[in-house]
C-alpha cells in the first residue's frame, strides 16, 4: 500500500472572481476525497486556501509575505472530517496569488517529507489566474517561477493546474496573458499539466480524483526485425473505470451483533443430471468445449500440450497508409507504447518512427504477444502520439484490431438506391447544413466542449454523491443527476442560441409514425425491407384484391397465386371476365383491343393452370356470341390470329373441347363473320 | 421490478455480451440448394496458364466456409445440404433429380456438426459416382427439378415457428435460363409452376436467395427467368447482376458477404432536437469472436453438469436467497443499497441516443476507444421520414467532415458515443463498406491514462530526431509497405487452433491438425536486400554504427551483475539452511509450538526448502505444516 501512497495538497482559490465556481469545486474536492477514503486511505492530503482575508502560514510566520494564505489542513493523512471542510469552503475577500500558494503548498510537502517520498507529492492548484501575481522581492517574476520548477523538479513534486475559465470579459486580458505564460513556463520546464476548463463538467472531469499507478502490460523489444530491436515499455492508455463492485448483504445475523460480517458466500456445485442430488467433486470433473451442438471432453492435460502456445513478442509486420485503417475497426481498449525510461537511443528510434509516421501519413501494424504462455495474438495498429512537451518524449498508441472471424460483412442498400422520396431536397440538405455548423461543439473561442478527457462519468459521480448522502442518511433516496452533469447528457442550450435554425430544421422535415406499425417487439429486418416499399414485395401482391386499370394482368395473376383462401382462383377469374367485358364495350375503334387480347391471354393461361377449362371456354363462346355481329368483330380476328383457342382436352382433361374443336374455334368466327 | 441482479452486477464489459451470442431465439434455418448439374462441372479459367475451378467447387467451398463460421458462432442455426440436377434422388418426397445430403445421427435440417464438416469437404471427390449429375430439364421430359427442389427445400423448413427462426433458401446456380431448351406451352407452364412453388414458399415467410455464378463467356442474366422467382423489381435487377461478380475471387468474397441474414441489435431512437426523433437500428458488424465458454461435464459418463449457486450467511450459515440489498463499505461502515436504486443510479437519460453536437474529425484521437463500434443505419419502418432526415445529416457531416457527440442512454452503461458517417465504399466484388454510421463508444476523463507522463526527464529534448534519422525512418516506412492491407485479413490463429482441435477430438483423429498462423510477420519478405539495407541504415542512424557491440557488452554486465545477484542469494539461502539447522521442525510442528516462533524464524525453514515466502503468518506455518506432511 505504502508504495502507491500519494502525498497530495491542494491548493484553491477563494478570491471573489472564483466565487461562482466555488460550488463545483466544493463537488470535485469532496469526490477526490470520498474516493481517497475508499481507495486511498493511506493517503496524505493537504488544503491550502488562498485569496483569503486572514494569513494563516508558517512562511509568513518565519520569513513574512505570504499573505491571504491560510493552510486549512495540514498535511495528514486523509480523514472524514476534511469532506466536512471542504464541502463548506468559506468565501474569500481579496484576489489570490497563485504562485505564493505554490510555494506555501511545496514548502508544506518539502518539510513534511523532506526528500524522501520523490515522484508521490502532488499539488492540486485550482485557480482562475485573473489577478496580478505580486512583483518578487528580487529578480523578475520569471526568475521565481524558474526556482519554483527547480524546486519541483528536485523534490519530484508534481502539479496539476486547472484553470477555470467560465466568465469570460470580465478579466484584465494583460493579467491574463502573463499568468498563463508563466504557468506555461512551470509546465515547461517541470512536472506541471495545465488544464483550462470553461465549464462546471470540465472542471468535475478536469481533476484526476483516483490515483492509479501505472502497471506495464509488456516490456522489452519492439522488433522491426530480427536485427532492428526498440526497447519499449506497453501501457493501458485507456482502461474503463468500473462501477464499484457491491457485496450482498445478508440480513440474518441479529442485529445485537455487532460484528457480523453480513457478508454472503456462493457457493458453486456441480449436480449430476442423472443424480441430481449428487454434487460432483472438481477432481471428478473435466472440461468441455461446445463444437456444435456436441461439448467435446478435453482434459486440461491434455489442451495444454496442443493448445495454441505463441512466443511473447511484439514483431512489426509493415506500415500502410493510415487511410487503410477506418478509424470505426479500433477494437479495445488503447494502449500506450512509450520508450524504455531513459534509454536515449530507443527514444530516438522510437520518435523518428514517429514524426516519419505523421510526416508520411503512415501507421505500423504489429503482432503482439504480451506475456509468456498467452493463449492469443493480438494484431493491431500503432499510430504516432508527437509529444507537445519539451519534456515528454513522443510515443505511440496501440489500438487492437479485428480478426477476420470478428467481422460481419452485411450488406445495406445504397442511400442513393433509396426512393427519391427519401431523398433530401436542396433546401432540406441546406438545413441539415445548418444545424451541423450551429451545433459546433468546438465554438471558437470558447474551447473544446465535452472533451473526452475533460468530461467525468456522470455515474459514478452520482454514486460516488449518493454513497456520501447514505453514509449519513441512510434512507435518502437517488438524487437527480447535478446540474453540471446535465452537460453531459443533455444537450448544451447556449449552443442552440440560434431558434430559427432549428425551427427551419423542423419545418422541413416532416416526420409521422406509420399508423399500420403494431407495437410488436418483433420486427423484420427493416432496412431492407423498407426499401422495398413502394415496390411490388411477394407479400405485398399476395393480398391484391381487385384488379386495377394500370396492371390488370399483375393484379389478376397476384389474386391467382394468393394462397390465403380457395375462393381467389374463382374471383380472379370472374374480376378478368369482367374486366375483359368492360374494355370491349367501352372500346372506341378498337383501341382497347391489344389490352384486351393481352388479358384474354393472362385469363387462358390461368385456366390452364388452375384446370378450370370451362371457365375460359364458356367465356370464350359468351363473348363471342354476344359480339360477333358487332362492330367487336374486328376483336375476334385478332383472337385469332393470334391463335387464341379453346382449351383442349390434352391441355386440361375437365375441358369439353376436343383438340380439333379448340383448334377451329377461331376458324369458325373467320367463318361465320363472313 | 423483475431485474434479474446478476445482470447489473455483472461486469460491466460483459453488459453487452448478449451482442456477443447469438441467441436460440433468433436462430436461422437454412437450406443451400446447390446445382449439380454438368454445367456446374465445366472448369473454366480466365486465363490460359490458370488451372480451371469449377463452379460447383466454388459452391461447395462457400458452403464449407459457410458451415465452419457457423458451428462456430452461430450453433444454434439449423442447415440442410441440398444438391438439384442429381441422377440419384434421395428426399422425402421422393422427387427426381433432388438429392439431400446428409450424415448419421442427424436430421436432415439440424444443426452444423463436426461429422457434417468432415463429410461434407470430403464429399466433392466422388460426387460424380455417388450421386451423379443430370440434367434432367429437356424438351419430352415432364420433370422439372427446380421446382422439386424448391419443394423439398420447403418441406425440410416447415420444421420451426417463425416466431423463434428466419428462414432461408439460398441457391447456387450458373444457369440463368433453366427452362430454355424448352418451348411452347410447356416452356411458360414451367415457369409459371416453378415460380408459384417459389412464391408458396415466400408466403410461409421463407426467403429465397440466389447466388448466381457468372461464367467469363457471359454474365449471369438474372431477367431470364429468375426475375419472377424472387419477385425483383427491375431496380434490384442491376443492382443484383453486378453482384455476379466478373473476377474469380469477387465471386467467392461476394458469395461469402451474402451468406449471412444481417441481424440488428436494436432499434433505437435518434433524437435530433426537441421534437424531432427518429428511427434507427443497429447493427454490431464488429465484434471479437471468442471460443465458448467451458461446460462442466462428468469426467465418467461425459455428460453435462448442473452448476447449481446457493447464498450462504457468513455469519450465521444459513442458506439463503439471492439477497435484495448490495452493500459498500464507506468510512468503515457499511453502506446499504437496494438493487433498484443502483439500476436508478445508471439511469440517467432515457434509453435512446441523443444528439448534443458536432466537432471536427480531428478531435477525436486515436485514443478516445474502449469498445467495438456498432453500425447504425436508418429505418422508416415506425417513424416516416427517418431516412431523409438521417441521408441529410450524413451528408452534412461528410462534407462538413464533422462527426456527431451523442449520449446513448443504455441501462448497463450510458455513455458518450461519436458517430461517424461512413461514405458507401465498393470494389469489384460489390460493398465494402456500406452506408451508415459507426458509433464509437468514448471514454471519460476516468477511464483515461497518461502513462506518457510519468517518465517527463529533460533529456526528451534531447532524444528529438534529427532531419536524417526521419528520413531514414520515412525510407523505412516506404520500403515496408503493405499496400493492400485490408483490415481483418488474418484469421485469429488461436480461434482457429481452437475449433480444429475440438473438431479432430470430436472425429477421433490422431493427428492433431496444423494452423497456419498467418499473422506472423513475413520473414521472407523481410529478408529482401531493399528491406535489410533501409533497415540498417535506420539502425545506424538511430543507434549509431556500434550499437550491437555497446549491447553485448552491457548485457555482458548485466549478466555479471546478475551473477553477483544470484551468489547473494544463494548465499542467504545458506545461511538459511544453516539457522534452519537449528531447529528441529517437526518437533515443533507436532507440539503445536510453531506459532511461537517469528515470521524471521519460520522464513529461515522456507528458504531453506525453497518454498514462497509470501503471506501472513498462519499461512506460513500451514506451508511448513503441509511441507512436512503433517
Amino acid at each position: 500500500m505504502a508504495r502507491n501512497k500519494e502525498s497530495l495538497t491542494l491548493l484553491l482559490d477563494i478570491g471573489p472572481s472564483m466565487h461562482n465556481a466555488l460550488p463545483d469545486v466544493e463537488k470535485i474536492c469532496s469526490i477526490l476525497v470520498q474516493k481517497k477514503l475508499i481507495y486511498g486511505w493511506n493517503d496524505d492530503v493537504g488544503v491550502v486556501l488562498f485569496g483569503t482575508e486572514e494569513t494563516d502560514n508558517d512562511l509568513a510566520k518565519q520569513v513574512g509575505g505570504y499573505d491571504h494564505i491560510v493552510v486549512l489542513n495540514g498535511i495528514s493523512t486523509v480523514n472524514r472530517n476534511l469532506l466536512g471542510t471542504l464541502k463548506k469552503l468559506p468565501r474569500g475577500t481579496v484576489a489570490g496569488d497563485f504562485l505564493d500558494a505554490i510555494v506555501v503548498g511545496m514548502d508544506l510537502l518539502i518539510k513534511k517529507f523532506g526528500t524522501t517520498n520523490k515522484g508521490k507529492m502532488r499539488l492540486c492548484l485550482i485557480t482562475d489566474a485573473e489577478s496580478l501575481t505580486k512583483e518578487p522581492y528580487e529578480g523578475t517574476k520569471e526568475d521565481q517561477v524558474g526556482i519554483i520548477s527547480e524546486q519541483m523538479k528536485s523534490h519530484g513534486i508534481k502539479l496539476d493546474c486547472i484553470i477555470t475559465r467560465m466568465s469570460s470579459g470580465m478579466a484584465d486580458q494583460k493579467i491574463l496573458v502573463e499568468n498563463d505564460s508563466l504557468l506555461c513556463n512551470i509546465s515547461r520546464k517541470g512536472n506541471a499539466k495545465i488544464r483550462y476548463v470553461a465549464s462546471p463538467a470540465a472542471l468535475l472531469g478536469a481533476l484526476r480524483t483516483r490515483n492509479i499507478s501505472p502497471v506495464t502490460v509488456f516490456r522489452g523489444d519492439l522488433e522491426l526485425s530480427s536485427k532492428m530491436k526498440i526497447k519499449i515499455w506497453v501501457y493501458k492508455k485507456t482502461s474503463e473505470e468500473r462501477f464499484p463492485t457491491l457485496k450482498k448483504y445478508s440480513d440474518k445475523a441479529p442485529a445485537s451483533d455487532r460484528f457480523a460480517t453480513h457478508e454472503v458466500k456462493v457457493d458453486f456445485e456441480y449436480k449430476s443430471l442423472e443424480d441430481p442430488s449428487r454434487n460432483v467433486p472438481p477432481e471428478q470433473r473435466i472440461r468441455g468445449y461446445r463444437y456444435g451442438p456436441q461439448i467435446i471432453p478435453v482434459s486440461s492435460d491434455q489442451w495444454e500440450a496442443v493448445k495454441f502456445k505463441p512466443e511473447k513478442s511484439v514483431k512489426l509486420l509493415g506500415f500502410t497508409d493510415a487511410s487503410n485503417i477506418m478509424r470505426h475497426y479500433f477494437l479495445k481498449e488503447v494502449y500506450a507504447f512509450i520508450p524504455e525510461p531513459g534509454n536515449k537511443k530507443a527514444g530516438v528510434a522510437v520518435s523518428s518512427i514517429a514524426r516519419a509516421m505523421r510526416e508520411t501519413n503512415k501507421v505500423a501494424l504489429l503482432r503482439c504477444v504480451w506475456r509468456q504462455g498467452q493463449g492469443s495474438v493480438t494484431v493491431g495498429v500503432l499510430t504516432p502520439n508527437i509529444s507537445s512537451m519539451d519534456t515528454m518524449p513522443d510515443s505511440f498508441y496501440f489500438n487492437v484490431l479485428p480478426f477476420a472471424e470478428d467481422v460481419r460483412e452485411f450488406q445495406f442498400p445504397s442511400f442513393s438506391s433509396f426512393p427519391s422520396s427519401w431523398q433530401p431536397t436542396e433546401q432540406q440538405q441546406d438545413a441539415a447544413d445548418n444545424l451541423v455548423k450551429m451545433l459546433d461543439l468546438v465554438p471558437y473561442g470558447r474551447g473544446e466542449i465535452l472533451m473526452p478527457d475533460m468530461t467525468p462519468n456522470p455515474v459514478l459521480e452520482r454514486f460516488f454523491r449518493f454513497l456520501e448522502l447514505k453514509s449519513t442518511k441512510p434512507d435518502s433516496e437517488v438524487p437527480p443527476l447535478d446540474t453540471s452533469l446535465r452537460a453531459v447528457t443533455e444537450p448544451d442550450p447556449d449552443l442552440s442560441e440560434n431558434k430559427s435554425v432549428l425551427a427551419d430544421f423542423r419545418g422541413c422535415f416532416e416526420l409521422k409514425h406509420n399508423p399500420k406499425k403494431k407495437s410488436s417487439k418483433r420486427s423484420r429486418d427493416a432496412a431492407s425491407d423498407e426499401a422495398l416499399v413502394q415496390s411490388s414485395d411477394p407479400r405485398d401482391a399476395a393480398k391484391v384484391e381487385k384488379i386495377g386499370d394500370t396492371s390488370p394482368i399483375e393484379d389478376f395473376e397476384a389474386m391467382i397465386a394468393r394462397r390465403d383462401g380457395s375462393e381467389w382462383v374463382v374471383r380472379g377469374i370472374r374480376s378478368m371476365k369482367i374486366y375483359i367485358s368492360d374494355l370491349l364495350e367501352n372500346s372506341y375503334e378498337g383501341d382497347a383491343y391489344p389490352k384486351a387480347i393481352d388479358c384474354l391471354m393472362a385469363l387462358r393461361r390461368a385456366c390452364v393452370l388452375e384446370q378450370e377449362p370451362e371457365e375460359f371456354n364458356q367465356f370464350l363462346r359468351e363473348i363471342f356470341q354476344r359480339w360477333k355481329a358487332t362492330d367487336l368483330r374486328g376483336f375476334f380476328e385478332m383472337v385469332a390470329s393470334k391463335n387464341i383457342s379453346l382449351i383442349s382436352k390434352t391441355e386440361a382433361a375437365d375441358s369439353d373441347a376436343t383438340d380439333s374443336e379448340a383448334r377451329s374455334f377461331p376458324a369458325k368466327i373467320d367463318f361465320s363473320s363472313q | 421490478m423483475d431485474i434479474d441482479p446478476e445482470d447489473l452486477f455483472r461486469d460491466d464489459s460483459d453488459s453487452d455480451s448478449e451482442l456477443f451470442q447469438e441467441r436460440e431465439a433468433n436462430k436461422e434455418l437454412v437450406v443451400y440448394l446447390i446445382d449439380a448439374s454438368p454445367r456446374m462441372f465445366v472448369p473454366f479459367s480466365q486465363h490460359e496458364d490458370e488451372k480451371g475451378e469449377t463452379h460447383f467447387h466454388i459452391a461447395v467451398n462457400c458452403v464449407l466456409q459457410s458451415l465452419k463460421t457457423q458451428i462456430i458462432s452461430r450453433s444454434y442455426d439449423e442447415v440442410a445440404i441440398c444438391f438439384f440436377n442429381t441422377k440419384e434422388k434421395k428426399n422425402l418426397q421422393d422427387l427426381t433429380g433432388v438429392y439431400v445430403f446428409n450424415v448419421v445421427d442427424r436430421e436432415s435440417l439440424d444443426r452444423a456438426t463436426a461429422g457434417l464438416i468432415k463429410e461434407f469437404s470430403i464429399m466433392e471427390e466422388s460426387f460424380l459416382n455417388k450421386i451423379g449429375s443430370c440434367y434432367s430439364i429437356f424438351p419430352g421430359s415432364k420433370e422439372n427439378t427446380i421446382y422439386n427442389s424448391l419443394w423439398v427445400a420447403q418441406a425440410l423448413l416447415r420444421k420451426g415457428s417463425l416466431k423463434t427462426a428466419s428462414k432461408r433458401i439460398l441457391m447456387f446456380t450458373n444457369e440463368d435460363d433453366p427452362f430454355g431448351s424448352i418451348s411452347g406451352v410447356l416452356h411458360r407452364d414451367m415457369i409459371k409452376t416453378t415460380t408459384q412453388r417459389a412464391k408458396d414458399a415466400q408466403d410461409l415467410g421463407i426467403s429465397i436467395e440466389l447466388l448466381p455464378l457468372s461464367r467469363p463467356d457471359g454474365k449471369f442474366d438474372v431477367s431470364k427467368f429468375y426475375v419472377g422467382l424472387l419477385g425483383l423489381e427491375s431496380k434490384e435487377i442491376s443492382h443484383f447482376v453486378s453482384s455476379a461478380g466478373e473476377r474469380l475471387e469477387d465471386m467467392k468474397d461476394q458469395l461469402k458477404k451474402r451468406m449471412f441474414n444481417k441481424r440488428k441489435v436494436k432499434t433505437l431512437a435518434f433524437l435530433i432536437s426537441d421534437g424531432i426523433s427518429i428511427e434507427v437500428n443497429s447493427y454490431a458488424l464488429i465484434r471479437p469472436t471468442v471460443p465458448g465458454a467451458v461446460t462442466w461435464l462428468d469426467s465418467v459418463s461425459n455428460l453435462p453438469l448442473k452448476p447449481e449457486r446457493s447464498f450462504i450467511c457468513d455469519d450465521t450459515g444459513a442458506l439463503l436467497q439471492e439477497p435484495a440489498k448490495r452493500f459498500f463499505t464507506y468510512k468503515g461502515e457499511k453502506v446499504l443499497f437496494s438493487v433498484d436504486e443502483l439500476s436508478e443510479i445508471k439511469r440517467l437519460a432515457p434509453n435512446c441516443l441523443r444528439l448534443l453536437g458536432f466537432k471536427p474529425l480531428d478531435y477525436l484521437k486515436d485514443y478516445h476507444n474502449l469498445r467495438p463500434s456498432t453500425f447504425i443505419f436508418p429505418s422508416d419502418e415506425e417513424i416516416f421520414g427517418s431516412t431523409r432526415i438521417f441521408i441529410a445529416l450524413h451528408r452534412s457531416m461528410l462534407r462538413l467532415r464533422r462527426f456527431a457527440v451523442a449520449f446513448c442512454g443504455s441501462s448497463a452503461r450510458p455513455q458518450l458515443v461519436a458517430l461517424i458517417a461512413q461514405e458507401e465504399i465498393s470494389n469489384s466484388s460489390g460493398q465494402v463498406e456500406p452506408p451508415g454510421m459507426h458509433m464509437i463508444y468514448l471514454p471519460y476523463s476516468d477511464d483515461i491514462r497518461y502513462p506518457e507522463e510519468h517518465y517527463l526527464n529533460d533529456d526528451a529534448i534531447a532524444s528529438r530526431p534529427t532531419d536524417d534519422q526521419i528520413r531514414k525512418a520515412s525510407a523505412l516506412l516506404k520500403r515496408i509497405d503493405l499496400k493492400n492491407f485490408s483490415v481483418c485479413q488474418f484469421s485469429n490463429p488461436a480461434l482457429q487452433r481452437h475449433y480444429s482441435i475440438l473438431q479432430a477430438i470430436a472425429l477421433d483423429e490422431d493427428e492433431m491438425p496444423e494452423v497456419k498462423d498467418e499473422t506472423l510477420p513475413d520473414e521472407e519478405g523481410m529478408a529482401r536486400p531493399g528491406i535489410v539495407r533501409a533497415l540498417e541504415d535506420f539502425k545506424a542512424a538511430v543507434y549509431g554504427e556500434n550499437h550491437d557491440q555497446e549491447e553485448a557488452a552491457s548485457i555482458a554486465s548485466k549478466e555479471a551483475s546478475a551473477g553477483l545477484a544470484s551468489k547473494k542469494r544463494k548465499a542467504i539461502a545458506d545461511a538459511a539452511t544453516q539457522e534452519s539447522a537449528n531447529y528441529n521442525w517437526v518437533d515443533l510442528a507436532d507440539n503445536g509450538k510453531l506459532k511461537d516462533l517469528t515470521v524471521v524464524e519460520l522464513k529461515y525453514y522456507l528458504t531453506a526448502h525453497n518454498l514462497p515466502l509470501a503471506g501472513k503468518k498462519e499461512a506460513l506455518i500451514s506451508r511448513i505444516l503441509s511441507h512436512l506432511g503433517k
